[in-house]
């Protein structure tokens, strides 16, 4: 299991209703549902992922985000899940008010891009950096919207958004006492757990 | 015609019309002391009878759901592409129920059947039925195979609103619902396109308000017609150019009123191929209960409060190009499950072929349909395995 979910199921508690957005393959859904006894959906809009999703057992709507998250009622989840894809949201920012709208906490973990290795890039490079992490040049990347960890707190206190929990993990997901030194410089993802 | 029947096909199957003695009352008020129901069984049902899918068809479905009657049929039963060893629904692993509807025109209790107690066909005298009595009367049936939970109740369009009405009606008995391209109950639009149906039909000179079994007679214009007119709501606007386009029969225009677009002779042959194989009367009833349809009619309550008492896991489907039932229809019966708490997936299935893809085997429809069946096999205990059907 991808190290960012684990950490993540540990924020989650046994028998809490969760929705997760863009699900992938259900692999995070599926560990909720097996150890932490949790129930809820994911949504996703990929076609293989969402056959994945059901033949692991776990319930998953093809419903795209962007088309807006209305349909739901304030406060139906205990936990909005969304890893690794606020990044390629239009409107990030939208997003997270829906997540806090429908759920009474969210998770949201986010690539870094305040990370030294992309601000060395752009800095002696002059490009746009890409990287085995991130692999698109800038015309064909999904990733519309990085921001840095100052950026999302900074928008969590425009927004008076509460940050109850916060860790970064590395490219490799693995935790690294040293990153917690200078966070936005070493932390390559983000993870948040918030609430209004 | 088969020259040999597919691996992957139940086979040479034989209907069975089986009574029912005990008084059905209906949704109309009115009550069938007795009645009969056409039906046909694939696969093997297990000792604890755990393992029955039932299948609901659509406005003119019938019990025929696969395999073949003979050698000379020329095409299986309608939902072939789905039900078979092997396939979606494993004939090997499930015992698999169709039956044709109350009301229906395929061999059980409707308008072309003999009244037992005037000894004279039905007719315009058949009451209407509606989708709670099909659900009664489907799990009479249950009772007389000694089903008391199917594993799954799967349907398509109208079936599909039959197999949504199951799980509300009788929640312990349903363990999965699989309600596929259907709404949650019809828009004006729907019931518009109805009424021009059912008019085709009455205003037909040979229908003789429905009596025209005593004459002899069949109303084929008006339900050609309306056949016509429901093919062209079965179809995208993207498929019948694909299919269509502006081709001309014989190249060229001819300037006056026979068919000349490809188009036009395809509805034409449609319609008149289904008014020799279908009943007016059945026609009329079918629509009507289409229209009536609407789980939250009687007591005014929202979908999602409906659906409370709903113990069954769903899967919903629907399909991009479906403009009879849209999946923004489906999305409704799946918000209101999720606003129910109930356990739900959701597929839009990428289709050109409109509202008739749910009967149509496309790659990732296929492929949905096969993993939430593993999941229906998961949850059902004794399956039987031994590769029998």
């Amino acid at each position: 299991m991808r190290a960012d979910l684990d950490l993540i199921k540990d924020w989650v508690e046994p028998g809490k209703r969760v929705l997760d957005l863009c699900c992938g393959d259900g692999e995070l859904l599926h560990h909720l549902q097996t150890e932490k006894q949790a129930s809820g959906y994911g949504l996703e809009i990929g076609p293989e992922n969402i056959t994945k999703c059901i033949a692991k057992g776990v319930n998953v709507i093809e419903k795209d985000i962007e088309e807006g998250l209305a349909s739901i009622k304030d406060n139906t989840f205990d936990t909005v899940i969304m890893t690794q894809a606020i990044q390629i949201m239009m409107r990030p920012d939208e997003i997270v008010d829906e997540m806090l709208r429908i759920g009474k906490e969210c998770i949201v973990t986010f690539p870094n891009f305040g990370h030294w290795r992309a601000r060395g890039y752009l800095a002696f490079r002059g490009k746009m950096p890409v990287s085995k992490f991130l692999p698109y040049t800038w015309y064909n990347t999904p990733n519309t919207h990085f921001c840095t960890f100052k950026d999302f707190e900074r928008l969590c206190v425009e927004r008076n958004i509460y940050i109850m929990e916060r860790t970064v993990v590395d490219n490799g997901h693995q935790h690294r006492w040293w990153i917690h030194l200078w966070p936005n410089m070493l932390g390559e993802i983000a993870i948040y757990r918030i609430t209004k | 015609m088969p020259a040999v029947i597919p691996e992957d096909s139940v086979g040479i199957v034989e209907p069975q019309k089986i009574e029912f003695t005990e008084p059905l009352h209906l949704s109309c008020g009115r009550t069938l002391d007795r009645y009969h129901l056409m039906v046909e069984t694939y696969g093997k049902l297990n000792e604890d009878c755990s393992n029955a899918i039932l299948i609901c068809h659509a406005l003119s479905g019938n019990h025929h759901v696969a395999g073949y009657h003979s050698m000379e049929d020329k095409k299986p039963g309608w939902w072939d592409s789905a039900i078979g060893p092997g396939k979606a629904i494993d004939t090997n692993k499930f015992f698999v129920i169709g039956l044709n509807n109350l009301g229906g025109c395929h061999g059980s209790s409707g308008p072309n059947q003999l009244n037992p107690t005037t000894g004279k066909p039905y007719g315009p005298d058949f009451p209407i039925v509606t989708v709670d009595d099909w659900v009664e009367s489907q799990a009479r049936l249950a009772d007389y195979f000694g089903i008391q939970q199917f594993a799954a109740v799967v349907g398509g369009s109208l079936g599909g609103m039959q197999a949504l009405q199951w799980s509300i009606n009788y929640p312990e008995r349903l363990r999965h619902c699989m309600v596929i391209a259907a709404a949650p109950k019809l828009s004006a639009q729907n019931i518009a396109f109805n009424e021009v149906a059912r008019q085709a039909i009455s205003q037909d000179p040979q229908f003789h308000d429905g009596h025209y079994y005593e004459e002899n007679e069949v109303p084929k214009v008006g339900l050609m017609l309306a056949r016509m007119l429901g093919h062209i709501t079965y179809l995208s606007d993207d498929g019948m150019r694909s299919k269509f386009g502006r081709e001309l029969r014989s190249g060229q225009i001819s300037y006056d009123f026979t068919p000349q677009f490809e188009v036009e002779s395809y509805l034409r042959y449609q319609g008149e191929r289904f008014s020799t194989e279908f009943d007016a009367n059945t026609y009329l009833l079918m629509t009507k209960a289409l229209d009536y349809f609407d789980p939250t009619a009687t007591t005014g309550n929202s979908l999602a409060t409906i659906l409370a008492k709903a113990k069954a896991k769903f899967m919903v489907i629907s399909f991009t190009t479906d403009w009879r039932f849209s999946p923004e229809r489906s999305q409704e019966i799946v918000d209101a499950l999720v606003d129910a708490d109930k356990q739900v997936s959701y597929a839009e299935i990428e289709a050109a072929q409109g509202h008739d893809a749910f009967l149509i085997p496309i790659p990732r429809y296929l492929n949905v349909f096969h993993a939430y069946m593993a999941r229906v096999e998961a949850d059902t205990p004794n399956l039987n395995c031994e590769g029998e059907h």
